[in-house]
């Protein structure tokens, strides 16, 4: 249907949200419409990173959210997902070079994001995996969980500065600065996470690419020539990283885009 | 299901989770944004649908932009009518406004000019809202802080011929008359006596708050204080004609205790009961 004036009016207004010049403008209650605009963003922000929040401070924080807000306002109404682009903000962001360890928190935060709103599925363990026929198993396309997320960070212990400030309560002691990995899952509808290693990392990217049970388990020999493959295996079946084969993945989109 | 049997109802908040799986209070109901629900799985929608295991749950969108020109986002209405499957609400509510241009999602509720065309635009997006949805929706009038030229309607006739259009029915929010009544210089008494009674599906009461600058000559609807007294006057003024309708309190900002909602909500049903004890006089 043509609505030439409903049309004009909402691309002026639409502009003057967006900081250009309107005649709308120029009554002071306009600024109502634009702080509540600017206000749900830099708000859905702050919730979906509070490590980060936590880290730099909430003025900090909120300063440098509506910059990101200005840059890269929502498109999606669910707000909950909203901030997918701020990590990368934060990488070229010139007043957070002193803290390089910023990015890779933001992105641990937005795996949890990424895990707390993931499809539901079963989970593999032990008993299913007993069941597959040995023959198959070396052949067999181990899928992680749709709620699992993992991450390897190679310059900053990132996994526990992040979760030293994912939770509240202070956390004594020196971190040791060395490379870190992270494994977020879920269980009993929480998101819950720990620390992991570099051949968990590898293996689950290469589950994730699809790649059979005897090549990913190649992928986490090569990342790491001490790893323990069978514990390996266990840990992440523990963890509730990998999903039921014997139930049908679920087909629907992945929650970033 | 019909919503004959709502009496007062709350906003869900997820800190109350708990507390609302376990309230019994008769009568009590709890409204959601579809928004904060539209995941694919995960503790949000299981809270959710706990919550309706034990109390009917009304879902009102901010989002569907139905006073917007942009084309209605299909994926978003696909979305909102698979949770309205799981979670067989008691109601299902939009707002007269818009949010979204040019790929852009604004969160607010945006005003534009009533004019006859916005009227059949707005019109043809009801009905296919409620033909996706296969079910009658409630739309909300929104707060006001600015005068617009070029309305060719008053917000009352053109809420009631988009109900006598579309078989949609209306969801008349107190504060919010309240505050545009303030901002634009209004009777909001005048504007709940000449409210079309019959197609009142819902009533919202919420808290507002003053502009920084401007003061009590800008209102702001802002969720984040209790019901003010002038809009609990209002409110009973309005069940007085109309009779009891289930009504919300909403509360998104400074979010109490649930026990201090559950105040607030005492307070509500306690009219609702009172005006259901009084024969209202329609229309």
């Amino acid at each position: 249907m043509s609505n030439p004036s409903l049309r004009e009016f909402q691309r002026d207004f639409a502009g003057a949200l967006n900081h250009h010049a309107d005649a709308a403008d120029s009554q002071p209650a306009f600024a109502v419409y634009r702080n509540t605009v600017t206000k749900a963003g830099i708000d859905a922000l702050e919730a979906n990173f509070p490590s980060v929040v936590r880290l730099v401070g909430r003025d900090w924080f909120r300063s440098a959210a509506a910059l990101h807000v200005a840059a890269q306002p929502p498109a999606d109404a669910r707000l909950l997902m909203y901030g997918a682009s701020f990590i990368d903000f934060l990488r070229d962001f010139e007043p957070a070079r002193q803290l390089p360890y910023l990015p890779g928190v933001a992105r641990l935060d937005r795996c949890w994001t990424e895990s707390h709103i993931a499809a539901d599925a079963p989970v593999l363990g032990p008993r299913q995996l007993a069941q597959m026929p040995p023959a198959q198993l070396a052949s067999c396309r181990l899928r992680p969980h749709p709620a699992a997320r993992w991450a390897w960070f190679d310059d900053a212990p990132i996994f526990t500065i992040w979760s030293r400030n994912r939770q509240p309560g202070e956390v004594e002691g020196e971190i040791a600065w060395q490379p870190e990995g992270a494994l977020l899952t879920r269980a009993e509808w929480a998101v819950t996470w720990q620390a992991a290693g570099r051949a968990d990392c590898a293996f689950l990217d290469a589950c994730a690419q699809g790649l059979p049970l005897a090549e990913a388990a190649g992928h986490a020999a090569a990342a790491d020539k001490q790893a323990d493959l069978s514990s390996m295996l266990a840990r992440l079946m523990q963890a509730g990283a990998l999903a039921d084969p014997t139930h049908d993945a679920p087909t629907s989109e992945r929650p970033t885009p | 299901m019909t919503s004959s049997h709502l009496l007062a109802g709350l906003g869900l908040k997820p800190a109350h989770y708990d507390a609302a799986v376990d309230c019994r209070r008769e009568g009590l109901w709890f409204e959601v944004h579809p928004e904060n629900y539209m995941v694919e799985g995960g503790p949000r929608l299981h809270w959710l649908r706990a919550v309706r295991a034990q109390h009917p749950v009304s879902l009102h969108g901010v989002s569907l932009s139905l006073a917007g020109q942009a084309p209605l986002d299909a994926a978003h209405l696909a979305r909102l009518a698979a949770l309205a499957r799981q979670i067989e609400p008691a109601l299902v509510s939009e707002h007269l406004a818009w949010s979204a241009w040019d790929s852009q999602y604004f969160p607010d509720l945006l005003p534009f000019p009533r004019t006859g065309a916005a009227l059949g635009h707005i019109a043809a997006r009801i009905a296919h809202t409620q033909d996706v949805l296969g079910r009658r929706i409630a739309i909300e009038n929104p707060s006001h802080y600015l005068r617009i030229d070029g309305h060719e309607w008053d917000e009352i006739d053109f809420l009631g011929e988009l109900a006598r259009r579309t078989g949609c029915g209306l969801l008349l929010d107190v504060n919010n008359v309240h505050v545009s009544a303030n901002n634009l210089d209004f009777d909001a008494g005048a504007y709940l006596d000449r409210f079309p009674a019959d197609a009142i599906l819902e009533i919202h009461l919420a808290g507002h708050g003053r502009d920084p600058l401007l003061g009590d000559a800008l209102l702001i609807d802002s969720h984040d204080a209790p019901v003010a007294p002038p809009v609990w006057a209002l409110y009973q003024r309005l069940i007085a004609r109309t009779g009891p309708r289930p009504t919300l309190i909403e509360r998104d900002g400074n979010v109490p205790a649930f026990s201090a909602l559950l105040d607030e909500h005492r307070q509500a049903a306690d009219m609702l009961m009172a005006a259901r004890e009084t024969e209202p006089v329609l229309p």
